[in-house]
């Protein structure tokens, strides 16, 4: 564990709320509207958690105990990443297989959550949720198997670290494709335009905002700060793949690590100002594109 | 000279006739057709007299292969041309421009076919008969010639589609080796050919020009096409595209054989040869309509061709007389059901009956072709088959022989049902107002074709002149056979 | 300028998954239409030397696959008024998993086969790959237009594998078969617009009357 990767880890926690605030700001600028402030979501957080809670009888510890795994799943899921683009606090031979675990437990998490209200609205997004998740899982397998295949290593530290910069001369074809890849589970795994609105306030079109309908306060404030980590951790993904900094001072890494968050986040905001939400069938369809997509960069690097 | 004039003149008749405002209306130039057809076989009997050089570069060149396949091509194009000056005047087409341009173009298509020795060339020639023929097939614009349309297109182009990457890896095969693609170089490097790449090209070739040949299985647009084009298009299909295909596969297989790799092409050739048999036989008992049933006939002769170039030896020989006699049978055959589609409306059992009282002239002909196309003697097409079954025996599959015997004792039984039960018994008495039942003047332009064709076919049966009997030893020589 | 060929191989490949995910007929004519101008710009970005050749061949290939034939398919669309494909045979992620299986195996057939030492060895595999899924979208669509747009593809495809045979094929073969492609296409549109008038319908699986 050394000083870049700690400081970077706190600059990912401090960064994580501006970046939802940043892509609805330059949705907002694009569709001609000002729009609400870049660092809305901090005081909202303050709001929150200045709160109390309110329970439903009808749920249980589980619903308690949700907003409280889903954070702390993240921050472990953190901890696998080479944030500052050469190493991570944490690294072991297939700790890819163990990032996409932690996020699948985070959701699961949430699910529970969900269904734990009885509620019928929830039940609906849950289900949703599920089978996007079951879409887009095997997806971001490939693409970690992919970028396995152009570094040769195991693990998330040499995957998007190091070797991949000296990758990206002899393996940019499918590299690219990778990054196209992610980019496109990021819409989907945070609930963005075009597969989830985000901005949407009729419960039948939600998916990921209905089921975290019914938490409130200190509970909400924790869910809304780890949607907000969990799309700057996909945002570390895909500028991994894009921006190798391993060459790089520590400075140097970590300003451009800010800089391409906030590009990552202005690129999310313009797809969501250019792009309505997609059907329900189509979002299937739109994650085995993206399927296709990493398998053609593994074809590319075995043949 | 000649090679140019054989394919530039009924090219350049078609685009004349297709674009020139002068055309335009529901007449057909029929005048125009007899022209280029007589000076086609004209220039074409020239040929077998006096030799030529290549043109183009070797692309163009006239072989004993070729000119079988283009003597075939010209008899039948001017027999159908005689029929047409009759047909039209009970029954002209609705676009007389497109009829006689597309007729013209098949013309020069074939013709190209027929002189390529360079096998791109063959290629393009046989896309063009494909593309010349589908707005005929399609001349009465209903939903039956739709749906067979469609078919036909999706299908033939899908085959010739697999032709053209057959081709391919035939250039692919040759590397470096002579002048690419051209036949006289691809068989002299024959030994230099990459095995695999040319075994690969022989199957992709023969796929694809099975296809438009109507092999089983890639069979299935043939009686759906044959059935609702026009008869004397669904003939010149007959007779003339399925023969064209033929030499395309016929090339490869020179350059097959002359590679030494015969043994991968026969079991492949007899087992096209005896599924197509064996679909024409199951699929002919029962039939209830004339040019469906020609279309299976057509499918059996297709694997008979197929069967006796995979037997080799006196096979190949059996195989091109058979090209000849099938194609001008097929023909005269088509021709025939023209005339009872002219006359009833419909070549279906349902509606035909007791032709031989309205239709003498061409009920005759009718029965005389059952037994033409089935293999029965005196006709030629009996000399044919029994030269196959033949060299199936002399070379030790005598099982092969029998299967094609039992093949066609069943498809004899299966057309002599439809056929006689539509030639014979009493006609259906005529509707009032209409014709009386009574023999029909039948014009002579439509029967003189037919009776032409039945009389060679019948020649050959007996006596096959020295000429044409040379130039058949010497194509079934270059096939990897002899003579017999 | 090997980089180049590289990259337009790949960008082919996404195009013909990207026309086997779509069911917006317009999304498909235009993939057609970008495949087009790829297909025009290999054959100068492959040659060794630019030569009136590959230049010819460049602009003939582009003109006619790039512009006038989606031209046409576009009139076509517009006379039948069709805007979707309705749900194929083979679901249309199937189709997507199909193909990219189909890229897979191409690959590795491509790897097998005994190639000379071409100057772009990723033309094979990207040829193969695009004529099987040609032939995908040939067979499991059911708009006979999509149908024709699937046998598009599948010429693409060969027209690929007869670019590593530059020398062998002609510049007037290639001209040859470009124009039987073109006519070819010009047909299908008209039965096409015959059939709609007809059927009423593009569904090319309501053709069922003709069977034995």
């Amino acid at each position: 564990m050394s000083g870049s990767e700690l400081i970077a880890l706190g600059i990912l926690g401090v960064v994580a709320p501006a970046l939802p605030g940043i892509a609805g700001k330059t949705k907002s600028l694009l569709t001609g509207r000002r729009g609400p402030p870049v660092l809305q979501l901090y005081a909202d957080l303050r709001k929150l958690l200045g709160k109390g809670a309110v329970y439903s009888r009808t749920t249980t510890w589980v619903f308690r105990a949700a907003p409280v795994v889903v954070l702390v799943t993240l921050f472990v899921a953190a901890l696998l990443l080479p944030v500052d683009g050469r190493e991570a606090p944490a690294r072991f031979t297939g700790d890819l297989v163990a990032f996409a675990g932690l996020l699948a437990l985070g959701r699961f998490a949430l699910v529970l959550a969900g269904l734990d209200t009885g509620s019928s609205f929830e039940g609906l997004g849950a289900s949703r949720e599920v089978t996007i998740a079951s879409f887009a899982e095997p997806a971001l397998l490939l693409c970690f198997i992919a970028l396995v295949l152009v570094t040769g290593d195991l693990s998330l530290s040499g995957m998007l670290g190091s070797p991949l910069a000296a990758a990206w001369p002899r393996a940019g074809a499918s590299l690219s494709l990778v990054g196209i890849s992610l980019f496109v589970l990021l819409l989907a795994e945070n609930s963005r335009v075009p597969v989830d609105d985000p901005a949407t306030h009729l419960e039948l079109t939600m998916i990921h905002e209905v089921i975290v309908l019914d938490h409130s306060g200190p509970d909400l404030a924790l869910i809304l700060y780890g949607s907000a980590f969990k799309l700057t951790l996909f945002g570390v993904l895909v500028l991994g793949v894009f921006v190798p900094r391993a060459g790089l001072s520590t400075p140097a890494a970590l300003a451009l690590l800010v800089a391409g968050l906030g590009v990552v986040a202005v690129a999310v905001g313009v797809v969501e100002s250019a792009m309505a939400r997609l059907r329900l069938v189509r979002v299937p369809q739109l994650l085995v594109g993206a399927g296709a997509l990493a398998l053609f960069a593994t074809i590319l690097q075995l043949a | 000279m000649r090679l140019l004039a054989l394919w530039a003149i009924p090219f350049a008749t078609a685009l004349v006739v297709l674009g020139a405002p002068v055309f335009r209306g529901r007449r057909v130039p029929v005048a125009l057709l007899l022209v280029v057809a007589g000076a086609h076989l004209a220039v074409v009997a020239s040929l077998w007299i006096v030799p030529t050089v290549p043109v183009f570069g070797g692309w163009l060149d006239v072989d004993p292969l070729g000119l079988t396949v283009l003597t075939i091509t010209s008899v039948l194009f001017l027999v159908t041309a005689i029929y047409i000056v009759g047909h039209v005047r009970r029954d002209p087409p609705r676009s007389g421009r497109v009829f006689a341009g597309g007729l013209l173009a098949f013309l020069a298509a074939a013709t190209v076919v027929a002189l390529a020795h360079h096998l791109a060339v063959l290629w393009v020639g046989m896309e063009a008969t494909t593309l010349a023929v589908a707005p005929l097939v399609f001349l009465r614009r209903d939903r039956r010639s739709l749906e067979a349309t469609w078919k036909y297109l999706v299908v033939s182009s899908v085959g010739i589609a697999l032709a053209l990457l057959g081709t391919f890896f035939l250039a692919s095969a040759q590397g470096g080796a002579g002048r690419p693609l051209l036949l006289p170089d691809l068989i002299a490097h024959a030994r230099e050919l990459h095995p695999a790449w040319l075994r690969a090209a022989f199957l992709f070739l023969l796929v694809g020009f099975g296809t438009k040949m109507g092999l089983a299985p890639m069979h299935t647009w043939k009686p759906d096409t044959y059935g609702e084009a026009p008869s004397l298009v669904s003939g010149l299909m007959a007779g003339v595209l399925t023969t064209c295909a033929f030499l395309g596969i016929a090339r490869v297989t020179e350059v097959v054989a002359a590679a030494g790799l015969a043994s991968f092409a026969q079991p492949v050739l007899l087992a096209f040869g005896l599924l197509s048999l064996a679909v024409a036989a199951t699929f002919i008992i029962g039939q209830g309509d004339v040019k469906r049933l020609l279309a299976y006939s057509s499918v059996e002769h297709m694997g008979l061709l197929v069967l006796g170039l995979g037997l080799g030896g006196v096979g190949a020989y059996g195989t091109m007389l058979h090209l000849v006699n099938n194609s001008l049978a097929k023909g005269w055959m088509f021709l025939i059901t023209g005339n009872i589609v002219l006359a009833t409306g419909s070549a279906t059992a349902g509606a035909n009956r007791g032709l031989i009282r309205t239709l003498p002239a061409s009920a005759t002909l009718l029965v005389l072709g059952l037994f033409a196309v089935t293999g029965s003697p005196p006709f030629g097409l009996f000399l044919s088959e029994f030269t196959i079954v033949r060299a199936a025996i002399d070379g030790g599959h005598p099982w092969i022989a029998a299967v094609t015997l039992a093949a066609l004792a069943i498809i004899f039984v299966g057309m002599a049902a439809l056929i006689l039960g539509i030639v014979l018994g009493e006609p259906p008495p005529a509707p009032t107002g209409e014709r009386a039942p009574g023999a029909v003047k039948e014009s002579s332009w439509l029967v003189v074709g037919p009776v032409a064709l039945a009389a060679i076919v019948l020649m050959l049966g007996v006596y096959i002149p020295g000429p044409l009997q040379e130039m058949l030893t010497r194509a079934a020589m270059a096939l990897g056979g002899r003579g017999p | 300028m090997r980089d180049a060929a590289q990259i337009v191989l790949l960008l082919i490949v996404l195009s013909d998954l990207a026309i086997l995910g779509t069911s917006r007929l317009s999304s498909c004519i235009r993939g057609l239409a970008a495949q087009g101008v790829l297909l025009g710009l290999l054959p100068v970005l492959i040659a060794p030397q630019l030569s009136i050749h590959a230049v010819s061949l460049a602009l003939g290939t582009m003109i006619v696959k790039a512009v006038v034939l989606p031209w046409f398919l576009a009139w076509a669309i517009r006379e039948a008024a069709v805007r979707r494909e309705i749900e194929p045979i083979v679901g249309f992620i199937a189709s997507q998993l199909l193909g990219a299986l189909a890229v897979g195996l191409a690959f590795a057939i491509a790897s097998r086969l005994p190639l000379p030492a071409l100057p772009q060895p990723l033309l094979v595999p990207v040829s193969l790959a695009t004529l099987m899924i040609g032939f995908i979208v040939l067979t499991t669509r059911r708009k006979a237009l999509v149908q024709v747009v699937g046998y598009l593809i599948l010429e693409n495809g060969i027209y690929l594998f007869g670019l590593t045979q530059t020398e062998s094929v002609p510049f007037l073969i290639e001209l040859g078969v470009l124009l039987d492609v073109f006519v070819g296409v010009f047909i299908m549109g008209i039965v096409v617009f015959h059939i709609n008038r007809e059927f009423d319908s593009l569904d090319a699986t309501r053709l069922t009357e003709l069977t034995d």
